[in-house]
């Protein structure tokens, strides 16, 4: 089964997925591995800033907030996964 | 700067040792130094408040150690120095605290390195104690927060975890002072006993391996291959990581100086 790489951002609240890939460049694609997003782990939408920017994550138990165009570049399973 | 001659002698033994002086550290004879490391909000400053039976203000926000706090205990006589180093995710980022914490772990040649890691997010944390013995064997790594593990009905095969990252892992809940006596007890072993440990090492790709292997001859022939680990050494060339190679030529650079003062004196002491 073929998977479509959709960006981070489209995940809506309460929607889970798998990261696919990252197309971060740098110091944060290193900040990013290092908080524990690598292809493979599954990323929950918890909340929504009330501009829609900051969005929260949850990543392997932990709450991180991502920047919109962060997100951007973190590529998810359209399919979800709950 | 003054030396008194016998800890002259003992400063030329160990050059590492005067490198502490460089982050504003001064151990009394003999006194071990040992750094605490962990991600942020993992308890490192209740840990350190515990050992030490200092107030350092811990409070649930991260940055709150930004520069090194230190304090001391006594365990067995013998007499400890615990840095508590700001907390981080990894040794390989540039934010201010990522290179307060790299920097010490790298050239302050702590007797031992407690790397703390929060019971309810192993797998997040295990991350920071894999880069730490990829530079140093001389870990510990203290799974703290074990009451809070425990509520939420979490349950750590702890002998397990030591068998794969070979180390000595020590469960605590350093609120409650659980598990400090056996942290005291193990500190104690590896700066006082100088108990070996073998860190699991991760593998990197056939390729980067033999890229490692073509520049260890020349890291070798280098004085700091002595302090710092020459394969992390060979990978941070690999990575070009501009940033840290300006370091190391500075503290290479101060190692030096020190080490020539010291001669120095040491030749006139003997004269």
């Amino acid at each position: 089964m073929t998977t479509l790489p959709v960006p981070l951002s489209t995940l809506k609240l309460g929607e889970k997925s798998n990261v696919i890939h990252l197309d971060v460049k740098g110091l944060l694609r290193r900040r990013i591995l290092d908080l524990g997003i690598v292809p493979g782990t599954v990323l929950t939408c918890i909340g929504k800033a009330p501009a829609g920017d900051p969005i929260a994550y949850l990543v392997r138990n932990t709450v991180i907030a991502l920047r919109s165009e962060d997100a951007n570049q973190i590529y998810i399973d359209s399919k979800l996964n709950c | 700067m003054k030396l008194k001659s016998g800890d002259s002698s003992n400063a030329l033994k160990n050059p590492g040792r005067v490198m502490r002086e460089q982050f504003g550290i001064r151990t009394t004879g003999e006194q071990y130094v040992i750094a605490l490391a962990g991600n942020p909000n993992v308890g490192k400053s209740t840990v350190f408040n515990a050992l030490t039976g200092l107030h350092q203000h811990t409070g649930n926000w991260p940055g709150k150690t930004v520069d090194n706090a230190q304090g001391n205990y006594s365990y067995r006589n013998k007499s400890f120095l615990l840095v508590d180093l700001p907390g981080t995710y990894s040794l390989l980022a540039h934010s201010v605290e990522e290179e307060i914490a790299r920097d010490f772990i790298c050239f302050g040649q702590p007797d031992a390195i407690i790397v703390v890691l929060d019971a309810t997010s192993l797998e997040r944390n295990l991350n920071l104690a894999l880069q730490v013995m990829e530079i140093s064997s001389k870990v510990i790594v203290c799974v703290n927060l074990i009451d809070e593990a425990r509520k939420k009905k979490l349950s750590i095969n702890f002998n397990e975890l030591q068998k794969e990252l070979g180390v000595p892992i020590i469960p605590t809940a350093a609120r409650n002072g659980e598990g400090l006596q056996e942290l005291q007890s193990a500190v104690y072993t590896m700066a006082v006993e100088q108990k070996k440990t073998w860190p699991k090492q991760v593998p990197y790709s056939e390729e980067v391996e033999r890229a490692i292997n073509a520049l260890l001859p020349k890291i070798n022939e280098l004085d700091l291959a002595r302090v710092v680990n020459p394969k992390w050494l060979a990978l941070r060339l690999l990575d070009s990581d501009i940033s840290f190679i300006e370091t190391i030529s500075r503290y290479a650079a101060a190692q030096k100086q020190t080490t020539v003062a010291l001669q120095d004196q040491w030749g006139e002491l003997t004269l």
